[in-house]
């Protein structure tokens, strides 16, 4: 039966497409088959979602060997969720794809970068399904590879830079995740997660899993951009081809969340991660952190690139928020946050991919009266900013909402009055974008030739804005997952 | 036709009409009549609803469920029914004026300005059958969104900062205090809906209570309780059909009304009452009353007295909230239809007089009531009503609301309701004065100046008649406020 | 003493590991920043290595009369380890190389004033 490969198909698939893409160098070839790979693992994730939510958690043995020795996969609500969200989301970047990539990227490199999209692919969505921590590192340092190649590939050199930057804290920030992993092999002698959560718990009282711990802290969040491991994100997505940012956006740091729920909640423990380490204040703090000085940096940027990385930065503020609440409520509103902020990310930046296409780039000069010469592009751009504010009947303000019910129900009202105000600042950074847009004339020599972006890259874009607004009204999947990961992660019954 | 029918229709009417608007509107007959008609049915199908649901029907429409155990959903129930039929009502006096005024003034964009009108009526609509509170905000921020491009629709410098001001006062308390004041509630009371007598009653300490209501009380900046006023005079460098109907009647009344229904229905009066804070709150409003009078003496530009005149009057109704006695919410909720009128026609006037002689101050009106004497007159008509005097309706709500200080035994707040009356006539009568008694300058002489378009007079008239009819038939719309106060004696 | 001593290895691997991150930080040369990252890597190499040693223990070949082998497992995951790290460095030198066809330089300054002085 094939259903029961599933978990690693997933992989698999995308996986083999990457050098298919490369050995037959034909650029329609490479993104037909890319495409294709690309639903694929989509309807495979949400093949595994459904089987999650049916008959509870899969575990898949890797080559039949049996699992503390072999390589395990193992598929939850949590991490089924997240691999429909990173196939989900490169899948319509994918459709978009085609036009902006022959505009951005040099005639030749084109099969390359496919190349370097399926393996970046599939190592998130390997980094997702594996239940073994080594595989978990291979795949990690599979995708961030790959994803410094496809940064590099933009025209623009200082993109080189940014590349490189990101190669050096990647690096660090894997090699931090190693030594963790050492570490924890060297006290229970396995690396499998089950195993290790099981084996953990009578040595969790030594100095060397403390030192695990911070380790495999700090590299994690040195991949989430949680302030102040952030710096290599802000370069790295202004400029990056724009279907890198908004692949990028929408599913790495998204993945690297995943990883810290993972180590945190299955493997650590809650009680050690929280109670004995300290890890819900240091969290809220950089959190808080994090939601403030990101947004205020948004305020101040004139590259809108920039500006929505900024953002990023102030949005994985509110996912580690949720977490630090230690609660099903703040989790769930983690997870969801997780999702609808892969949404709005998502969107915007494929809505500036449509603008890159027709104007070179999207500084806030270029922006200056788009909103007449580009309606639809300019609309979605909209939509994406209110949902990032928060407003309702979008994602932005579901998971604003579980916050701050979160905070609330801990009876931390301030955080729930820093929420509150931290969407305030997106309001500024947001507007100060429609404003140029709407009030400001075109600057003439743009004012005759500039059309609407081409149908096959708007409808991807709007594909991902109509999501914004039907999981801001019906939230029963996003919502009834979330918190049914929240509590598989807390190991709370129903 | 069944109760749902007539809601459903009374729902989507108005954004089947924006967009209609928004796809034929190359026309300017075509958009006109669309936003007419579209009017005149959303009025129609609410008034086939009114009878049932003042005998005592609550049909109800549910839309979607966002968040567990909580909906997007309507209930009509009299007083949002009220708000919808005010503005409805006035909506289509207002598009009969706004065919005559921006023709005659050459605005642009007007498909744009339609659509934008007709999609804040629906949310105005949305806010009005909202059946609990998160629809009610859902609404609110909606509504907000929706007249930005209203207000910014000359798209010059100062009405791009007004904007900013405009978005930034509206937007910022809500999501800052009232979001945090719905989740709180939500958090106390484990429901938003809308329960008769209130639902939080003892669900937490009276201090808590008292800042949650606070909360809600400067959140809802649309009421324009000081210091978060600044957005409404700000919002007047929107074309006048805009100030008249928006910032008159749908987005202010619009803000009272959610006080309202926040105290009748999440709070109960007994429970404001009650608290320490609403005695503080009150002392707002009745500084909110003065100094907002004192400022729209000061002003000598009509639409931002005007402006600030609303600002005042706003301060009554909310003030008749906050007594919390029966007296207090039918004077309130009276003043939110008289106010209504009476404002709409000084706008009316205003924009007139503007399209007429280009004049917007105050001290340039000697000698306009010749030339426009039917013009002046409303003029006159709509200020008796803001002033309370006969043969205008106000009167009837400044009786309630005098009535109710003195019950909840705050004389102090009396003395201000009447000063802020006389206020009120100084800066109003002083147009009328001017026009009718002082000589035309030099400069008016001789230029042929005449009354506005026939389209904004049949408005102005059909709005004048409107107050003075209120004075003569109040007691059916006593009957309605009644209503809203169950089963005591006074008042 | 004993603690010195006893755990030599993992003093060596603080030594490189801190040497190798000071590189990474304080060099300004592209290429030997690259130098620093290997220094560093290396360091966690040795320090699974090291933990897979079985004091007393020989190599992990099944013979006759010896019962006490090292663990193997280590080695075989920092073989993985070290592929990923040539991966790495083959694609910094290539970036390397790219960034000094773009700015004629490779150092951190130089390239930093080109970008500020557009």
């Amino acid at each position: 039966m094939i259903t029961q490969h599933l978990p690693i198909l997933q992989v698999i698939v995308p996986l083999l497409t990457a050098p298919l893409c490369l050995l037959v160098q034909d650029r329609r070839f490479a993104w037909g088959v890319s495409l294709a790979a690309s639903w694929t693992a989509f309807l495979i994730a949400a093949l595994l979602l459904d089987q999650t939510l049916e008959q509870g958690v899969i575990s898949y043995e890797l080559g039949g060997w049996p699992t503390p020795w072999g390589i395990e996969y193992r598929v939850d609500t949590v991490n089924a969720f997240v691999l429909l969200i990173v196939a989900a989301i490169s899948s319509v970047v994918l459709l978009f794809a085609q036009r902006s990539v022959a505009k951005e990227i040099l005639f030749t490199r084109i099969p390359l970068f496919y190349t370097a999209y399926m393996l970046c692919l599939a190592g998130l969505l390997g980094i997702t399904v594996t239940g073994d921590v080594f595989n978990l590192f291979v795949f990690m340092e599979i995708s961030a590879l790959s994803s410094y190649t496809l940064i590099a590939l933009s025209e623009q050199r200082r993109a080189l830079t940014a590349a490189y930057q990101y190669l050096f804290m990647g690096t660090i920030g894997a090699t931090f995740i190693l030594i963790g992993i050492g570490l924890l092999y060297m006290m229970t002698g396995t690396l499998n997660m089950q195993d290790l959560s099981q084996r953990l718990p009578a040595v969790t009282g030594t100095r060397t899993v403390e030192t695990a711990f911070a380790f495999l802290t700090v590299g994690i969040s040195i991949k989430i951009a949680l302030v102040p491991l952030h710096l290599w994100l802000p370069n790295a997505y202004a400029y990056a081809p724009s279907v890198v940012s908004a692949f990028i956006a929408a599913t790495a740091t998204k993945v690297a969340f995943y990883v810290l729920l993972r180590f945190m909640f299955t493997i650590f423990g809650v009680s050690f991660a929280f109670k004995t380490m300290p890890l819900n204040f240091i969290f809220m703090v950089l959190a808080l952190a994090a939601m403030f000085a990101g947004s205020t940096a948004a305020i101040f940027q004139d590259n809108i690139k920039r500006l929505l990385a900024y953002s990023s930065i102030a949005q994985i503020g509110y996912m580690i928020l949720g977490i630090s609440f230690a609660s099903v409520t703040g989790l769930t509103a983690a997870i969801l946050h997780l999702f609808n902020h892969a949404l709005m990310k998502g969107a915007l930046f494929l809505s500036l991919g449509c603008i890159v296409y027709r104007l070179g780039m999207a500084n806030m000069e270029q922006m200056r009266g788009l909103g007449r010469l580009m309606p639809w592009t300019m609309a979605a751009f909209v939509i994406g900013g209110l949902s990032l504010i928060g407003v309702p009947l979008t994602v932005g303000f579901i998971s604003k909402w579980y916050l701050v019910v979160g905070a609330l129900e801990r009876g931390w009202w301030p955080l729930a009055v820093a929420v509150l105000v931290a969407s305030l600042l997106a309001l500024v950074y947001v507007w100060r974008v429609v404003e140029v847009a709407y009030f400001q004339a075109p600057s003439p020599a743009h004012a005759g030739e500039i059309r609407e972006a081409p149908r096959s890259m708007l409808l991807p874009t709007w594909a991902l804005i109509i999501a914004n607004l039907y999981f801001g009204i019906d939230t029963s999947l996003t919502v009834g997952v979330a918190s049914q990961a929240a509590r598989q992660l807390l190991g709370v019954s129903e | 036709m069944s109760a749902t029918i007539a809601l459903q229709l009374a729902f989507w009417t108005p954004l089947t009409g924006a967009l209609l608007i928004a796809f034929n509107g190359r026309h300017p007959a075509v958009r006109e009549a669309l936003t007419i008609i579209t009017a005149i049915l959303l009025f129609a199908s609410l008034a086939v609803l009114a009878p049932a649901v003042f005998d005592g029907a609550r049909p109800g429409l549910m839309m979607a469920e966002p968040l567990p155990g909580l909906s997007l959903q309507l209930t009509v129930e009299p007083l949002g029914l009220l708000f919808a039929l005010l503005a409805s009502l006035l909506w289509i006096v207002t598009s009969v004026y706004s065919v005559g005024y921006m023709r005659a003034r050459q605005e642009t964009n007007l498909t744009r300005f339609y659509t934008c009108f007709a999609l804040s009526l629906w949310t105005a609509m949305g806010m009005a059958l909202a059946g609990n509170l998160l629809t009610l905000f859902v609404f609110y921020e909606l509504l907000t969104l929706s007249t930005y491009p209203l207000v910014t629709h000359s798209g010059s410098e100062q009405a791009r900062r007004s904007g900013r001001l405009y978005l930034g006062l509206l937007l910022a308390p809500s999501l800052g205090f009232l979001l945090f004041a719905l989740i709180w509630t939500w958090q106390l009371a484990g429901t938003l809906d809308f329960v008769e007598g209130g639902s939080l009653r003892g669900t937490a300490s009276p201090a808590l209570l008292g800042i949650l209501f606070a909360l809600y009380a400067f959140g809802i900046s649309k009421a324009a309780l000081m210091p978060l006023h600044r957005w409404l005079p700000a919002a007047m460098v929107a074309p006048t059909p805009v100030s008249a109907l928006l910032h008159a009647v749908a987005v202010v009344k619009g803000g009272v009304f959610f006080l309202l229904k926040v105290t009748l229905y999440v709070f109960g009066i007994d429970l404001v009452a009650e608290l320490q804070a609403t005695q503080w709150l009150l002392y707002v409003a009745a500084a909110t009353i003065l100094l907002a009078s004192l400022v729209a003496l000061s002003k000598d530009n009509l639409k931002a007295r005007l402006a600030y005149s609303t600002i005042s009057q706003l301060g009554y109704i909310v003030l008749g909230t906050f007594l919390a006695t029966s007296s207090g919410i039918i004077g309130s909720t009276l003043h939110m239809v008289m106010h209504a009128f009476g404002k709409i026609t000084l706008f009316f006037c205003a924009g007139a007089i503007l399209l007429a002689t280009q004049k917007t101050a105050v001290s340039q009106m000697h000698g306009v009531g010749r030339n426009m004497p039917f013009t002046m007159s409303a003029f006159l008509i709509g200020s008796l009503c803001i002033i309370g005097l006969p043969p205008a309706g106000g009167v009837w709500s400044k009786w309630f609301l005098m009535l109710a200080t003195l019950e909840a035994g705050h004389q102090a707040l009396l003395v201000v309701l009447m000063a802020s009356s006389l206020l009120s006539a100084l800066y109003l009568l002083t147009v009328p004065l001017r026009g009718f008694f002082y000589p035309s300058p030099a400069d008016m002489a001789g230029k042929g100046i005449r009354e506005a378009p026939l389209a904004c007079l049949l408005a102005i008239g059909l709005t004048a008649s409107g107050c003075v009819g209120l004075f003569f038939y109040a007691d059916s719309l006593y009957a309605i406020a009644r209503l809203l106060t169950p089963g005591d004696g006074h008042g | 003493m004993n603690v010195l001593i006893g755990h030599y290895n993992y003093w060596i691997v603080i030594f490189l590991m801190m040497a190798g991150l000071y590189v990474v930080i304080a060099q300004g040369n592209l290429v030997k920043k690259i130098v620093g990252l290997n220094i560093f890597q290396a360091s966690v190499f040795i320090l699974f290595i090291s933990m897979g040693k079985v004091e007393g223990g020989t190599a992990p070949i099944v013979t006759q009369g010896v019962s006490l082998y090292s663990n193997p497992l280590p080695h075989v995951l920092i073989l993985t380890a070290i592929v990923v790290g040539v991966a790495t460095t083959a694609l910094a030198l290539a970036l390397v190389v790219r960034i000094n066809e773009a700015y004629r330089s490779v150092e951190e300054d130089e390239i930093h004033e080109q970008d500020q002085s557009f």
